[in-house]
């Protein structure tokens, strides 16, 4: 998870999604935290692989990697956009409503990382803008562009 | 995703014990299929159906157990692939160039998701396809349309 030091409240509550969704587990997702920038990172697995003959993470991964990562981005920045708010239980995050995917190159058979970065944000709905990479920043093996519905108060 | 031919081999595997061997060989060759526990419903001339039964582990919302839209969007690709390879245009292998996946509602917990791909068009280069995903309730969970490439 992050670096160094006990994590506060909100870092927790970032590390209870991870270990505490089933399919983020499942797909051997974490969430790297540097200050406030968020990194999502794909674990490899034999089991993430597309094709047994020309080895390549499944293209369906890479879009399951891709849309968490928007999602969290969504969920985390919403969390610290108000800094004296009380932390909430659970780390609230939004729906999906469609995803984009371009796959740029093969990916390779090991870890993945993925940013995430709002392109607008509103009080319903926010569109998000996600790259991944393996070996350099520069050079993307997907990127995507999705729609989320926002968390309301009372989910 | 990148798939090759002789994996799934044109329009004579609807029917009889070889293609239902064929047919779970295909998804059984895909670790990431095989993982999931996907089986391959039926395949031949461009249309490829496929189902995954409900799992605890592969879900994404705890509060609901909703199934994960992740593994919703690995059998739309997987199936997306084998519809273009299932294409009678002669195609050596397939892989993703572009797909877009709407989400219309969430799978109802405990049931078995299918979904089916049709590959639409195809041209010299470029195979294009159009999928659906469903439960036992009929109205769609997710559709998707994607681009791939052709290798001849």
């Amino acid at each position: 998870m992050s670096s160094g030091g006990a994590p506060s409240g909100r870092e927790a509550l970032l590390s209870a999604f991870a270990e505490g969704v089933p399919y983020v587990r499942w797909l051997g997702v974490g969430f790297d935290l540097r200050g406030e920038e968020l990194t999502g990172v794909l674990r490899y697995d034999p089991k993430l692989i597309g094709n047994a003959r020309r080895v390549a993470l499944h293209g369906g991964v890479t879009a399951a990697f891709l849309e968490m990562t928007a999602v969290i981005e969504i969920a985390w920045t919403s969390l610290c956009s108000d800094p004296e708010a009380t932390a909430p239980a659970r780390l609230r995050v939004p729906k999906t409503i469609d995803l984009t995917v371009d796959y740029l190159r093969p990916g390779l058979p090991q870890d993945a990382f993925a940013r995430a970065r709002i392109i607008r944000w509103g009080r319903r709905y926010a569109s998000v803008h996600v790259e991944a990479w393996q070996d350099a920043r520069d050079r993307l093996f997907a990127q995507a562009t999705g729609h989320f519905l926002m968390p309301q108060s009372g989910d | 995703m990148r798939l090759v031919l002789n994996l799934l081999h044109g329009n004579d595997m609807c029917m009889g014990s070889r293609a239902a061997e064929f047919a779970r060989d295909f998804l059984n060759s895909i670790p990431q299929c095989k993982a999931l526990g996907m089986e391959l419903v039926s395949a031949g001339d461009g249309v490829v159906e496929a189902r995954m039964p409900y799992r605890a582990d592969l879900v994404g919302d705890p509060d609901t157990g909703v199934i994960a839209g992740g593994a919703v969007s690995v059998m739309m690709d997987t199936c997306g692939g084998a519809a273009v390879l299932s294409h009678a245009g002669g195609v050596a292998g397939t892989a993703t160039l572009d797909l877009r996946i709407d989400y219309m509602r969430g799978a109802t917990p405990g049931q078995t998701i299918r979904a089916r791909a049709t590959c639409y068009h195809m041209t010299r280069h470029v195979a294009f396809v159009r999928a659906l995903a469903w439960d036992d309730d009929e109205r769609p969970i997710a559709t998707a349309t994607g681009s791939f490439t052709v290798d001849r």
